[in-house]
């Protein structure tokens, strides 16, 4: 079918009282950031719903990066036609045939904009429903619950029919939650947390620990592609790599072993600190689940939160990792993030952490070590790249090998 | 010459040759291998993988590399047998599959196995009525092909679905090495399926690559054991100039399938139609939905199939016995065994397999050598 724009019902955002207008605002923006590469399209953001009218585009294409748009709750692809009660008759009767299965039951919600119109919504209802029962066999009305809602809404520019309803992704509009910095290494479960911090509308800056030697180029692409893949939910994402190496081998130098990943966790965090200061984020996201591993025990948690007072949001604090694997499935970063390349987290991993570290001799072992010079040296050193939906960073020969495939 | 043996094997595509020679000039790093020369090799695999995978909308864990529809077929049973084997010991297949499958099967019930052939109709298929009363608790495997390799009979592979639906814990295995880019995709991509098989030299890729659709989440023991590659499921360095010729050879056969299948429909119907018309003449594959589009068997009373095979071999036209894996053994064909035709008939029967590249001409070269042989042939009657 033809559909000549698409309805798209917001989130929660409707409940939002005096903040409503900066969140329509917000989600006509990144609607159009998302669409931005089809060029006939019009959106208009209004009170009630947002309207994107096609002009051709292809629908299942829109549709589909639709789905990315964190704040919307669902959207009906529509068919415009001229008001008069035959057209509409004919264009109910075919979107009713189109999505009729055997069994099927039907009702026809109608909604008239425009009260000049010859029928009103209870004769419409009544028109239109004993039409498709005279043209589609087998079909029956059902009221309640029915298993196919045909919309009909009579607007001052035409009438508008929708039958399907697809689910949206939910959540807030990426922006009107302010701004965090998310620490991502690279694994299964810092992108899933990136996933949950924008869907709660947040707006993220990827900081990224960069190793070389003792981590390959391999992996920083790898984080880079990750973020790509997560910057289909917000349009662009900045990332942020600090050089740690120097960081790692001080470490290992002055602090006992038990304490190494204590003690390298509490200089990421500062370091994501004070990338968050410089940019005027107001918290840190990371991807820890509680129990998960040694460095996620709570008291693990205490010895590396000592080290600043900015809120540490961690999504995935309670969740199992069979759930986190899921959602890496669902979100299509599984496959990236189980690509066998070493990242900053293990390779200084000592075989046996304290997965009780003493909060006391952690700040005792630090003072080892010059925190504020080697902090100044990353902070120097630090590169940013502003990654898109869809770059491309672990294959540069993309485009060779499609010529050979 | 006229080349209807494409079931048998067919002739790689000169751009599938291409990317072959290509990949092995190019890119012979391992995948495995850490340092750059090594990575570039890994992102054509997948690369690789990725295109298979959205061919046939799947996803990229699920397809995994074979040396072919025998080592798929293998690997889908014994895989299964190996895996699943504390949760039973029972088999079920069909009485007329390719022998990767009988001859896996019967190797299993050498090791205490027991196995369900499923008898077939007149027209070479199952029935889902069967195979329900078939399922016991303990049957752990279902494994069906898709398009019979000496008939061309399809399976009612819907139907099949609808039964297996009901037992979401046993494996289905669909052989699917005849029914690639037949307009078919929709039967064997179904939604319960565990794991189909495939060859590239059945669509133009190179000998010794095919590869097995795994859904996820299935378990299956590894019968290839060693460095751990697919995924620890089939180790062995990656074929890699053979798995990118067929990923390039699968995308060219899945490029405008429906009208490459509509003309080898029209070309099995134009010879069907015309050699029907003959006494002697007997047709196993018939003019039915449920036969594919590119197979047609048939016999000519009297006149046994080998003589058959060469006579049309004299005027450069290649046909063959009913499967080339056992014509040279001087068996009856098992398929036809299995319909209950008369062994007298089966041994005169013949196949002809297309491609997308046979034309109408050629069909109407075949019709007319056919009148003439059929005129010889009455002598030995």
């Amino acid at each position: 079918m033809e559909y000549s724009e698409i309805m798209v019902r917001y989130g929660e955002l409707s409940t939002k009282g005096k903040n409503k207008k900066d969140f329509i605002k917000q989600l006509g923006h990144n609607v159009r950031k998302a669409l931005s590469s089809f060029e006939s399209l019009e959106v208009r953001a209004q009170h009630d719903r947002l309207h994107v009218t096609l002009n051709g585009a292809d629908s299942a294409a829109v549709m589909d990066r639709l789905k990315g748009v964190f704040g919307i709750e669902n959207f009906s692809p529509a068919v415009k036609v001229d008001k008069d009660l035959d057209t509409i008759k004919a264009a109910v009767v075919a979107m009713a045939k189109e999505d009729f299965q055997p069994g099927m039951t039907f009702k026809i919600n109608t909604r008239r904009q425009d009260k000049e119109f010859a029928y009103d919504t209870y004769q419409l209802n009544d028109l239109l429903g004993g039409a498709v029962l005279d043209n589609v066999p087998g079909i029956q009305v059902q009221m309640k619950h029915p298993d196919l809602e045909l919309r009909v809404e009579i607007r001052m520019n035409g009438a508008f029919i929708s039958g399907q309803t697809i689910q949206g992704a939910g959540g807030l509009p990426v922006g009107t939650g302010g701004k965090a910095v998310m620490m991502l290494s690279g694994g299964i479960d810092s992108p899933v947390a990136s996933y949950y911090g924008m869907r709660r509308g947040v707006k993220l800056d990827m900081v990224h620990f960069f190793s070389p030697p003792y981590t390959s180029e391999q992996a920083l692409a790898k984080a880079k592609e990750l973020t790509a893949k997560l910057a289909k939910y917000s349009g662009g994402i900045q990332f942020i790599q600090v050089p740690f190496t120097k960081i790692q081998e001080t470490i290992k130098e002055a602090v006992p072993e038990g304490y190494l990943m204590t003690i390298q966790r509490r200089m990421m965090l500062r370091l994501a600190v004070a990338v968050a200061e410089m940019r005027h984020a107001k918290g840190i996201f990371n991807g820890e689940s509680l129990g998960q591993v040694a460095s996620q025990t709570l008291e693990s948690m205490a010895a590396i939160n000592d080290v600043t007072s900015m809120p540490i949001l961690r999504p995935l604090l309670s969740m199992d990792k069979t759930e986190i694997i899921k959602v890496a499935e669902d979100i299509d970063t599984y496959d990236l993030s189980i690509l066998p390349y070493e990242d900053c987290c293990t390779i200084f991993t000592p075989p046996a952490p304290k997965t009780r570290p003493d909060l006391k001799k952690s700040r005792k072992f630090e003072k080892n070590i010059d925190v504020e010079g080697l902090m100044k040296e990353a902070l120097d050193g630090i590169t940013i790249t502003e990654i898109r939906p869809g770059d491309n960073f672990l294959n540069q020969n993309e485009d060779v090998f499609a010529e050979l495939l | 010459m006229i080349y209807f043996d494409n079931s048998a094997t067919t002739k790689a595509a000169p751009e599938v040759v291409d990317t072959y020679a290509k990949v092995s000039a190019n890119y012979w790093g391992n995948p495995s291998s850490l340092h750059n020369f090594g990575e570039q090799a890994f992102n054509l695999l997948e690369q690789s993988r990725q295109q298979i995978a959205d061919l046939i909308g799947a996803k990229l864990s699920e397809i995994l590399f074979t040396s072919g529809g025998t080592e798929g077929d293998n690997w889908a049973i014994k895989g299964t047998a190996m895996a699943k084997r504390e949760f039973g010991n029972h088999l079920i297949t069909t009485a007329v599959e390719h022998p990767a499958v009988h001859n896996s099967m019967e190797q299993l019930k050498q090791l205490g196995f027991e196995v369900t052939y499923l008898p077939v109709d007149a027209n070479g298929r199952v029935s889902a009525d069967d195979l329900r009363a078939a399922i016991r608790p303990t049957t752990i495997l279902v494994s069906t092909m898709a398009v019979n390799n000496e008939i061309g009979a399809v399976q009612p592979l819907a139907e099949i679905a609808d039964v297996m639906r009901d037992f979401p814990k046993i494996h289905w295995h669909i052989d699917a090495v005849q029914g690639i880019g037949k307009g078919l995709a929709d039967l064997i991509f179904n939604d319960r399926v565990d794991f189909v098989t495939f060859s590239g030299h059945k669509f133009h890729a190179p000998r010794g690559i095919g590869f097995m659709y795994k859904r996820q989440g299935r378990k299956i023991a590894p019968l290839m054991a060693g460095g751990g590659q697919e995924r620890n499921l089939r180790s062995g360095t990656e074929n890699l100039p053979a798995i990118a010729a067929m990923a390039k050879a699968l995308r060219m056969l899945l490029t405008d399938e429906a009208a490459k299948v509509q003309r080898q429909r029209e070309i099995r119907l134009a010879i069907l139609h015309h050699i029907e018309t003959f006494a002697h003449v007997t047709i196993f594959s018939k003019d039915l939905p449920v036969f594919a589009p590119h197979i047609l068997c048939f016999a000519i009373e009297g006149v046994r199939g080998e003589t058959i095979v060469h006579a049309f071999e004299e005027h450069n036209i290649y046909i063959s016995t009913t499967s080339a894996c056992s014509s040279k053994k001087h068996v009856e064909s098992s398929t036809l065994q299995a319909m209950s035709i008369d062994e007298g008939i089966a041994t005169s029967a013949v196949r002809i397999s297309l491609d997308e590249h046979n034309t109408m001409a050629e069909a109407e070269e075949f019709n007319r050598v056919f009148d003439q042989l059929y005129q010889q042939f009455a002598k030995l009657r």
